[in-house]
This record gives structure tokens, sequence and C-alpha cells, in this order.
């Protein structure tokens, strides 16, 4: 009788950090105490604390176990599996003080800074099943919603349903779920079909990639939802093929419900007929673009064509098509067993539910986070994300990658919901989530964004092709010193000229970054151009190193640093850096125990 | 999968498998593991909760844990349980037998075994 259950993380995040080593040790551990009848080990999907891993969850305590090495893993199986007694100093503890652990109780995971806010709906069985073991997620109750949908449920209240729980695209475009079924089910009867956009492209986004690996059996039972609803037989999965781990799991979710009869003839004994398949996309920006997409799965070069006709009349091989994003039907299943009331209670007037946001970039929680929306920025950054690392202050977010905005630091109380972003001039996106700090250039983020989009755009309309090469340009030109006032009213106008002119998503969402810098840091841009100064000093080009004399004491270690030699003194005199040899590597800075060195 | 029976007996079967998972249930039952505990035979002990409280169908509202020398070593194996808003249970030198007792009549009857408490000791 299996008495407890440990819990290793297999998301793509743990799995890299040794989480495969960790699973192996534990079962021979496990087998030299003689417990192999006593413990169970569950491979899982992503926890979400991606900063921590390989995390390891025992139960039922509960324990959260972070930065587990192969050598603890022996201590862990002796102590806390054999004896009872907490590995204490492997424990994740960031905790309120008001969480007291009561005798013969330990802090457990949903006592964490990290969790207790957040609202688990797409993400609710990520960490918590073997994503591999179909029972495992029917005992969470899955198909449970396909189940209801088949036997007592039409598609027009399916289609109500989704509509009434007022669920909105998670992708980034936020259009209204249900609507966009009730196109495509209103299309004449025939060959339509369910697509899944799981090509997350954002720099930094990778819940998607998480649900799939966590939960794959989710995505499959809300297809086969979708398909029923709007009158599809067949569905296809576009996911990118730099997601192996999800691509495998998926792989073995839709062989298992096949065997199970839950994907293919008379589902349910309803008369009701669907099937999945897989397509690889090889990781082009542009296939997360809808048309570009159905293109892709064709067969095709991925590039996007004008719409409309919108796909719920002629998508996919010219039938018409559902397309939603992995988030999206990942709430399917919640919405339809639990209500559209439930889910309508969570979040804001306009934008119900949850959202799932990848924290990355100058925090100290680096993980995956699922909050209701309407929840300030503050509270994601401070409260669950740890806040900014090193002392640092807290400057601006990216939302949305190379299509979205940043939000500045006076806005931080802003309740991040669909409407609020778009009033304050940035986007949603698809989750991406970049904290910046004070030692990070507005100018120089939003080249970095550019460089992106350039290299991604997929050159069929001119101004995206040709229009970010020349913002980019421009950008160039003023990081490297040489940009003038003009300059940054071109940028805008070119910026305004390509966000109404573009063909696609893709190149309507380009300049976005751009647009967001200039609109609330525009005195950083001022800065680079009047006083050629780089006022977070990253921009190599506008740095000067220099010695304040008086601090100097002549020591000599930066001199003896100097990759270039570009440091002159002799011992005990105030030395001096010569600024033609100099390549602002920084070397000297981190060097000097006096502080003797600044840049600027 | 031709009915709902059938996916609801499929839960049925892996229920008991994940609600360990769903975090500690109202009543929970700890078994000393130290090293005295385990040397008094705390193993079959704990091994014994944890089937009888599953045979019982307790399993969704009884969490059977595991925590180090309680102090006691001389009444090993000692299991304590843990109820919301009751006084807690100590019970002492315990058997796979007495465990199997303490899971019918306290845990399913409410009714506490004064004589294998502590105080009877």
């Amino acid at each position: 009788m299996i008495r407890s259950q440990v819990l290793i993380c297999g998301g793509t995040g743990c799995t890299s950090s040794g989480s495969k080593v960790l699973m192996s040790t534990f079962e021979e551990e496990i087998k030299k105490n003689g417990l192999e009848e006593e413990v169970k080990i569950v491979p899982t999907g992503c926890f979400g604390l991606c900063e921590k891993g390989p995390v390891v969850i025992v139960y039922p305590e509960g324990t959260f176990y972070s930065h587990v090495a192969k050598d603890d893993v022996a201590e862990i199986v002796s102590e806390h599996l054999l004896k009872g007694r907490l590995v204490d100093r492997l424990v994740y503890k960031d905790v309120d003080e008001s969480v007291v652990a009561e005798a013969g109780k330990t802090v457990s995971l949903n006592d964490t800074n990290f969790y207790k806010t957040q609202k688990r709906v797409a993400l609710r069985n990520c960490g918590l099943i073997n994503p591999e073991v179909i029972d495992e997620y029917i005992a969470m109750d899955g198909y449970a919603a396909l189940g209801k949908v088949l036997t007592e449920m039409t598609p027009e209240d399916v289609i109500k349903c989704v509509s009434d729980s007022g669920l909105r695209g998670r992708g980034g475009g936020g259009f209204p779920t249900g609507r966009k079924w009730s196109f495509t089910a209103a299309q004449p009867k025939g060959q339509k079909y369910v697509v899944c956009n799981a090509d997350e492209g954002d720099p930094g986004a990778f819940m998607d990639r998480s649900v799939l690996e966590g939960d794959p059996h989710c995505i499959v039972e809300a297809m086969t939802i979708c398909g029923y609803a709007t009158g599809a037989s067949e569905g296809y999965i576009y996911v990118r093929a730099e997601y192996p781990i999800a691509v495998k799991r998926l792989q073995i979710a839709i062989k298992q419900a096949r065997e199970y009869g839950l994907l293919g003839k008379n589902i349910f004994d309803s008369g009701f007929d669907f099937d999945l398949h897989i397509r690889l996309g090889a990781g082009a920006f542009v296939c997360g673009e809808e048309t570009a997409l159905m293109t892709s799965i064709e067969g095709n070069r991925g590039e996007p064509r004008p719409r409309p006709p919108f796909p719920a009349v002629k998508g996919l091989f010219g039938k018409p098509t559902t397309e939603n994003n992995v988030e999206t039907f990942a709430n399917i299943p919640q919405i339809i067993l639990k209500g559209a009331e439930w889910f309508a209670s969570m979040g804001t007037e306009r934008s119900k539910g949850t959202k799932v946001f990848a924290l990355g970039g100058k925090i100290a929680n680096t993980g995956l986070v699922e909050i209701p929306m309407g929840t300030t920025l503050r509270e994601i950054i401070e409260d669950i994300g740890g806040g900014v690392p090193n002392g640092k202050k807290f400057k601006a977010a990216q939302t949305g990658g190379p299509s979205g905005g940043c939000i500045p630091a006076s806005l931080i109380d802003t309740p991040i919901d669909y409407d609020n972003l778009t009033a304050i001039g940035c986007m949603m996106g698809s989750g991406g989530l970049i904290v910046m700090d004070e030692d990070n250039c507005m100018v120089d983020i939003a080249k970095f964004f550019l460089d992106f989009t350039v290299d991604e755009s997929c050159g069929k309309c001119a101004p995206c092709r040709i229009g970010t090469m020349r913002m980019k340009e421009i950008l160039e030109k003023i990081t490297s010193g040489n940009g003038t006032l003009e300059d940054i009213d071109k940028l805008e106008e070119l910026a305004n000229y390509i966000k109404a002119n573009s063909l696609c998503g893709l190149g309507q969402t380009a300049p976005n970054p751009v647009l967001a810098t200039l609109k609330f840091f525009r005195e950083e841009y001022i800065a680079h151009v009047v006083e050629k100064r780089c006022p977070a000093g990253v921009c190599k080009a506008l740095l000067n190193y220099s010695i304040i004399a008086d601090k100097c004491k002549g020591c000599t270690k930066c001199a003896r640093n100097c990759p270039v030699g570009a440091i002159t003194g002799s011992v005990k005199n105030p030395h001096v850096i010569d600024t033609t040899k100099c390549i602002k590597c920084g070397a000297c800075i981190s060097n000097c125990n006096f502080g003797a060195i600044v840049k600027g | 999968m031709k009915s709902l029976a059938e996916l609801a007996a499929i839960r049925e079967k892996m229920k008991d498998k994940v609600v360990l998972r769903e975090g500690t249930g109202d009543v929970r039952v700890v078994v000393g593991m130290a090293t005295c505990g385990i040397a008094a035979g705390a193993r079959p002990v704990l091994n014994a909760f944890v089937e009888e409280v599953n045979k019982a169908g307790l399993a969704e509202k009884v969490t059977v844990s595991q925590t180090g020398c309680i102090g006691i070593c001389q009444y090993e194996p000692v299991v304590e349980i843990f109820e919301a808003d009751k006084e807690k249970v100590t019970y002492v030198k315990m058997t796979a037998e007495k465990a199997a007792e303490v899971v019918e009549k306290h845990l399913k009857g409410g009714q506490v075994i004064t004589e294998y408490t502590i105080t009877n000791a």
C-alpha cells in the first residue's frame, strides 16, 4: 500500500537542472531502504517555481524541497521517507511569519508566498499529476467535461456556456472565445477543423509549453469539446519542434485517448467522431499568426494572408476552422464542469478568469504563475515574484514580448486585464512578463525586440519587411551616439505607419516596444541624442570609464586586470584610463576595492 | 469509452492514488518514526494505518503521515491523532492489529479507545 508519494518535476526547466537523474537516484535509494511497496515516485509537469529547480514535493505532507541535488536524495529517503524527519536545509520556506507549522504538520507548498495568492485553473494539474498516465487525469475529473458535453448538452449549449463565462483568447488578441466558436458553428455542415496554436514564440514565454508538458490530456479534451460545439471532426495541434518533451507527452496523450475511445469514432456512444493530429513547427515566429499557422499546416511556407475571409469561414484547407491558443483551451473543461458563473466570478468586469504569466528577467522567483485577472503588477512582482533582487529598483515590466509594450514603475498598481493594458498602450500578449530594473536601458530593450522582429519578419509585406529594418537602423544610430532629435520623430512616425499598414499581427505589433518606451521613457531617448549619454549605462558607445583621482589608492589591481592594457599609473599614485584603448568591459569596476572607478 | 459509468469507474479506482496530493485532510494520524519507533515496530503500524484508512474509505478525510521522535521512547510505537477543535489523542505501544482497531472505532466511529492511550499506559 502506498503511503507516500514523491513528485518530481519533469518540466523542461527542472529536466535541464537535472531532475531525470534525481528520479533514478530516488528509485535506487527507495529500493535500498526497502520502501518500494510504500513510496511511489511520480514524474509531473511544471510546478511553476523554476528558479528553485529541481523541485521535489513529498506527499501527504506536501513538503516542498527546492534545489535538490543527486547527493541529497539518500538523505531525503532515509530521513523523511523512512523516519519522518524533514530535511530542513532543503525545505523551501518563503512564508509569512503568521504561518507557523503546528505539531505534526509541516509548512506546505500552498502556504508559501509564491503559491498562496495564485489561483490555478489552466495550471491546475501541472505539478500534481503524472502527465503520461491518463488514469491520473481521469482521477482529477478529466474527461468528465467531455462526457457531460456529449451526453447532456447540445452544441448550442456548449457555445452559450463558453460565451457566458466571458473567456477571451489567451494568445494575446483577447477575442471572446464563445463568439469565435459560434462563427465556425454557423457555417454550413461539412468538413471543419479545430486548431490548437502551440507555436509559442515570444522570447521569455513558456506557459503553453508547461501546460502541454504538465497536462496534455486537458488540451485533447478541450479540443474535442470544441469540435463537438463547432461541428468539426478533426483537429490539429501545431507545436514547436523545440518543445520535445511537450511533443512526446502529447503523442502519448493522444495514443492513450484513442485506446480509451475518448478520441475516434462514436465517443461516449453519442455518434460524435473526433480525432487529433500533431504538426511540428520549425519555430518561425510568424507561424504564431493564425493564417500563417494554417498555411504552414497545409505544408506551405508559413506566410500570413489578408483577412477576411476569416478562418471561421475559410481556414485550414479552405474549410471553416476554429483556432485557439493552448491556455484558452486549458480553461474549457473547468468551465464546462463548474459552470460559466464560476468562471465569470473571477477577474474583472470585461476580463474573466485567470491568466498565466511567465515571470522572467530581474526577479527573484523566475517561474510560472497563474493569477486572477485584475491582480496588480505590484502583487505579481513583489508578493509572488519576490521582488527585484540585489536591492535594485524596479523600472518597468515588459508584457507581450516583441508585440507588447512596457509598464513603467509609476503604473505598478494597474490591475492587469485586457482593457487596462490596452488603455496604457500595452498589451496582454501571451503572458511573458519580463521585469527590468534600473540597470536596463529602455532604448536598448526596444532595439533588442526590434532586432527580433526584423529577423522574424516573413517579408511578405513591405511595411513590416522594410519598415522594421529602417526602425532598427535609427535605433542603432541613437544607441551609438549619432542620433538627432529628428530621428526620434522619424522613428515615431515610421512606427505608427508600420502599425497601420502591415498585413498581419506581427508587423502591426512590431513597433509596440518602441512606441511604449517612447511614451514612458522619452527622456532616455533624448539623453542618448542630446547629451550623448546612456542613463542606465548599457549602450557601450556612450559610456566612458574614468578613475576618480581622490579615491584611487594606486593599488594597481585595475591595471593588472584590464584585458587591453588601457590603464596606466605607478604604485600608490592615481591611475588613468586611456579612453581610446578602453573596450568598456567593466572589468576594472568589478575589481576596484575602493569604488574609485565610475562609468557614465 | 462508451459510457459515463466506465469513466466514473476509472475515476473511482484512481482517486485513492491521487488523493494524497490534495492537501492534508481534517484528521491527521502521525506515527513516530524515529530510530526508537522503527526499532519498536512503527513501520508495520504506519503501513497498517495507511491500508486500513483506505479500506475504510476515509482517505479523503484522514491523512497518515510520520514524524520523528516524540520523546517517550519507552512507549513506542507512538501514534498521535490530531483533529480540528479536539484534543490530541496519543496512542502508545501500538501494533498493526491495534491500528486496525483504532481506524475502526476511533476514526470511523468517533470513539477513543482509552485503554491504548498514554493515560493508561
